[in-house]
C-alpha cells in the first residue's frame, strides 16, 4: 500500500511532465505483474533454477515496471491447473507456465481469462493468449558430443534421460552424432528415468550407466545428482540447465546454459509496449539463449577449439547439429549427404541415430 | 514439579476426537514459531495456510477437488485398517483403476453416448478391485504380508503405466509425447454449473456418507469391526476371517480405482504418466488424522486440501518456500501421533507420589 501512495503523489505532482514519456507505457504506472509457474524447487540447480535466473535478469532489467511472482514444485497436471488459475485471479497479467505438463492446464485457464496473457515453455500448442517458447538445447548437446568424442576412453556414453519427446530425442541424437564425427565408433547407452527431476533415481541411472562401461554421462533430467557421482567415480559428466561445476569441480566439463532472460526480458518489454502477440518461439545458439558454461581446465586446448568450432559452424549455419548423411540405429539412411534436417523433421523425431541404444 | 503419564482404565473416547484437533491447533502454533525463526512472518504464514483458503469461499472448489480423491480413498482404507488389513498399496490400485476407465475411453474414443462415463467408472472400481484382491488372495492362501505385497505392487501399476504412455496408448497425434489423447466430452466428468467443479467432488462425500452407514449399521460392519477388535472373539462368533480380509481389501481398491477414474476423467482429461501423485499415500495420514471414521475423514481430507491449497497462497502472497506446506502436513502427523498417547494414558502434574503409575 505504501507503494501505491507513493506512486499516485508521483502521479499528481509529475503528471504533466511526464505525459509524453507515457507514449510507450501504454499500460499506465502500476507495475506489471508477472507470474512464474516451476517445475521443480528454485534450488535444484539446473531446469527451474535456470527459469529463475531468468526472471532476476528481468527484474534487473525492469525493476520497479514490473512485480514478479513465483510459485515452485508444482506438479503437473490439476494442480497446476489451480496455481495458474489464481495466479490468473491473483490480476497477474503476464504468466510464464515453464514445464511441458502445463500444456494443457494453461491452455484451459487462458480459455477463462482471455486478458491475460500465458507462455507456455517446451510445448506445441498455442492460442490467442497461449504464446509457446522453447530453446535448441540440441545445439549445444553437438558441442558437447564433440568434446565427448574425444575425451572419453571406453569410447561409450550414459545418457541419462526423461521420457523420449522429440526435444529430448533431439539431444540424444545431435550428441551422438557429433561424437561419431570424432570417433567413428562411439556409443550412447540411453537410461529413462521417467522424471524431470528425481536426484536418487538420477544416481542410480549414473551408476548403473558406469557400470555398463559408460566413463562420460550427459543428462536430460535437472539435478546434479549424476555429476556427483561421476565425480566419486572419477569420471566425466556434463552439467544441464546452468553451469553444475560446483558439484563436481573435477567431473564437470561444461553445461548447456538456457538462458532465459533474454526471452523474458524480450517478451515483458512487448506487454509493456501493448504490442505482444502470441506465437512459438525457438531460439538457440545464435539468439544467445543456448550458451555453453565455461570450459573444464582439463579439457586439452585442441578439444576446447574443436568444441568451439563446433559451436562457431552452428551459429553460423556452416554445419549445423543434424547435417547429412544420417542413418538411424536399424541401419537406415534417413537424410542423404548435403543435406540437413527442418525444425519440422526435428519437432516430430520419433528416431534414434547410428550408436544409439535407447 | 513432574509431569507423569498414567494408564487410564479405558481409552478415552473424548480424547480420541480431541487429539486431531490439538495435533492442528499444535502445529499452527509451533508453525508460527519456526517461521517467526526463520525471518518470515510466522502468524501471517499460519493464516495464508490454514485460515485464508478455509474462509475465502472462491477456494472451496480447489478444496473440494483436492479432498475428493483423497476422501474417497481413505474411506475405502479405513475399512480394511479397522479390520486390521493393512492395505499400504492405494496408491497402485488407484492407477490401476485409472488405467482401467481410460482403457474404456481409448475403446470409445470415436463414440458418444451417456454411457462411457459410467461404464468408465465401473472399469475403475472393478480395475482397483482385481489389483487389490492380489494381495488379498496371497495372505490368504499364502500368508504373504500385505503391508509389503500391496505396497510392492504400486511399483509395478507406475511402471505399467509408463508403459501405456510411451508405447501403446501414447497420442498417436501428440508428437511421441508420452501421453494419451484428450478425453471426449462423454468421458470426460461433467462440471457443476459454471464452476469447474467436477461431479466427483460431491459424490466422493456421499459415498463416505455411505461409508458410514455401512459399517455403523450392517452386518458386515459388524464383522469387520469385530475381526479388527478381537479376532478370536470373530471366530468364536462363526465370522469368516479369510472373507472379510478379501471384501476388506474390495472395498479398498475399487474406491481407489473409483478415485482414479474422477481423477483422470475430471482434473487431467486425460491420462499423462504423472497421473501418480501420492494420493494413495496421503490418504493414509487422511484415515488415521480421521480417526478411520468417515465423518473424521471427510474432514481431515478438506484439512490436508486447505494445508496443499494454503501452501501455494504462501507462495504467492508471502515468498514462502514451497517446503513450508509440507513442513506443516508433517508437524500434523507428528503431534498427531505424539498426542494419541493421551488416548490411553492420562498427563499427571505433582509430585511423584507414591504408587504413582511407573
Amino acid at each position: 500500500m505504501t507503494n501505491f501512495t507513493r506512486r499516485n503523489i508521483l502521479k499528481t505532482a509529475g503528471a504533466a511532465a511526464t505525459l509524453p514519456l507515457l507514449g510507450t507505457m501504454a499500460r499506465g504506472t502500476a507495475p506489471l505483474k508477472v507470474a512464474f509457474v516451476y517445475l521443480g524447487p528454485i534450488g535444484d540447480h539446473g531446469w527451474t533454477y535456470a527459469h529463475e535466473q531468468g526472471r532476476q535478469a528481468a527484474i534487473a532489467q525492469y525493476g520497479d515496471a514490473i512485480e514478479t511472482t513465483i510459485v515452485e514444485n508444482v506438479a503437473e497436471g490439476p494442480d497446476s491447473e489451480r496455481v495458474i488459475r489464481n495466479l490468473a485471479e491473483q490480476g497477474n497479467e503476464l504468466i510464464f507456465t515453464t514445464s511441458f505438463g502445463y500444456m494443457n492446464p494453461t491452455l484451459k485457464v487462458a480459455k477463462r481469462y482471455k486478458n491475460v496473457k500465458f507462455e507456455h515453455a517446451s510445448g506445441y500448442k498455442q492460442s490467442k493468449n497461449v504464446a509457446s517458447y522453447n530453446a535448441r538445447y540440441y545445439q549445444g548437446r553437438a558441442v558437447c558430443g564433440t568434446i565427448a568424442g574425444h575425451m572419453s576412453e571406453t569410447g561409450v556414453a550414459g545418457y541419462i534421460a526423461s521420457f523420449p519427446i522429440p526435444e529430448v530425442v533431439q539431444g540424444i541424437n545431435a550428441f551422438t552424432l557429433a561424437a561419431r564425427k570424432v570417433n567413428p565408433d562411439f556409443q550412447t547407452r540411453v537410461l529413462w528415468v521417467s522424471s524431470w527431476y528425481d536426484p536418487a533415481k538420477e544416481a542410480d541411472a549414473a551408476k548403473a550407466l558406469f557400470d555398463q562401461g559408460a566413463d562420460i554421462i550427459a543428462q536430460h533430467t535437472d539435478s546434479p545428482a549424476a555429476l556427483q557421482a561421476a565425480e566419486q567415480r572419477g569420471l566425466m559428466a556434463f552439467g544441464q540447465s546452468w553451469d553444475m561445476s560446483s558439484f563436481a569441480p573435477t567431473a564437470h566439463l561444461t553445461a548447456i546454459q538456457n538462458n532465459w532472460g533474454i526471452y523474458y526480458v524480450d517478451r515483458i518489454a512487448k506487454v509493456l509496449a501493448g504490442n505482444w502477440s502470441t506465437g512459438s518461439t525457438w531460439w538457440g545458439m545464435k539468439e544467445g539463449a543456448v550458451e555453453m558454461s565455461p570450459f573444464n581446465d582439463r579439457i586439452p586446448a585442441e578439444v576446447q577449439a574443436a568444441a568451439i568450432a563446433t559451436r562457431d559452424n552452428i551459429i553460423d549455419g556452416s554445419v549445423p547439429a543434424f547435417a547429412g548423411p544420417i542413418s538411424d540405429n536399424t541401419g537406415t539412411e534417413r537424410l542423404a549427404a548435403g543435406g540437413a534436417l527442418d525444425d519440422g523433421a526435428l519437432n516430430g523425431i520419433d528416431w534414434y541415430v547410428e550408436g544409439v541404444s535407447a | 514439579m513432574l509431569l507423569e503419564l498414567e494408564a487410564r482404565k479405558e481409552p478415552s473416547r473424548s480424547m480420541l476426537y480431541l487429539t486431531p484437533v490439538i495435533a492442528v491447533l499444535l502445529t499452527m502454533v509451533f508453525g508460527a514459531v519456526i517461521f517467526t525463526l526463520l525471518g518470515y512472518n510466522g502468524l501471517a504464514a499460519v493464516r495464508e495456510i490454514f485460515i485464508t483458503p478455509a474462509i475465502d469461499i472462491g477456494r472451496w472448489p480447489d478444496l473440494g477437488i483436492k479432498a475428493a480423491p483423497l476422501i474417497l480413498i481413505a474411506t475405502g482404507l479405513s475399512i480394511g485398517f479397522r479390520a486390521n488389513v493393512w492395505n499400504i498399496g492405494a496408491e497402485g490400485q488407484y492407477i490401476f483403476g485409472a488405467l482401467a476407465g481410460t482403457g474404456v475411453a481409448l475403446l470409445t474414443w470415436d463414440m458418444e453416448g451417456v454411457w462411457i462415463l459410467p461404464l468408465m467408472c465401473l472399469a475403475g472400481i472393478v480395475g482397483g478391485m482385481l489389483y487389490a484382491a492380489i494381495p488379498a488372495l496371497l495372505k490368504i492362501k499364502l500368508e504373504v504380508n500385505e503391508i509389503l505385497s500391496s505396497l510392492m505392487m504400486t511399483y509395478v501399476a507406475v511402471q505399467l503405466l509408463y508403459y501405456l504412455m510411451r508405447g501403446p496408448w501414447m497420442d498417436p497425434e501428440g508428437f511421441n509425447f508420452p501421453q494419451t489423447r484428450l478425453f471426449s466430452d462423454s468421458q470426460l466428468m461433467p462440471e457443476i454449473g459454471d464452476t469447474f467443479v467436477h461431479i466427483g467432488v460431491p459424490l466422493a462425500f456421499i459415498i463416505a456418507l455411505i461409508a458410514w452407514f455401512t459399517m455403523s449399521k450392517t452386518v458386515f460392519g459388524f464383522q469387520v469391526r469385530v475381526v479388527g477388535a478381537a479376532p478370536h472373539a470373530a471366530r468364536y462368533g462363526g465370522f469368516n476371517k479369510n472373507r472379510t480380509v478379501l471384501l476388506s481389501m474390495l472395498a479398498g481398491g475399487g474406491l481407489a480405482g473409483l478415485a482414479g477414474v474422477f481423477e483422470a476423467a475430471g482434473p487431467f482429461g486425460q491420462m499423462v504418466p504423472q497421473f501418480p501423485t501420492g494420493y494413495g499415500f496421503t490418504a493414509i495420514i487422511v484415515a488415521f488424522l480421521g480417526r478411520l471414521h468417515p465423518i473424521g475423514i471427510m474432514l481431515a481430507g478438506v484439512i490436508l486440501a486447505i494445508s496443499y491449497v494454503g501452501g501455494e497462497i504462501a507462495q504467492t502472497t508471502l515468498g514462502l518456500p514451497n517446503a513450508a506446506a509440507g513442513l506443516f502436513q508433517a508437524m500434523m502427523l507428528f503431534f498427531l501421533l505424539a498426542t494419541d498417547i493421551l488416548v490411553k494414558y492420562r498427563l499427571r502434574f505433582g509430585s511423584a507420589a507414591p504408587g504413582g503409575a511407573k
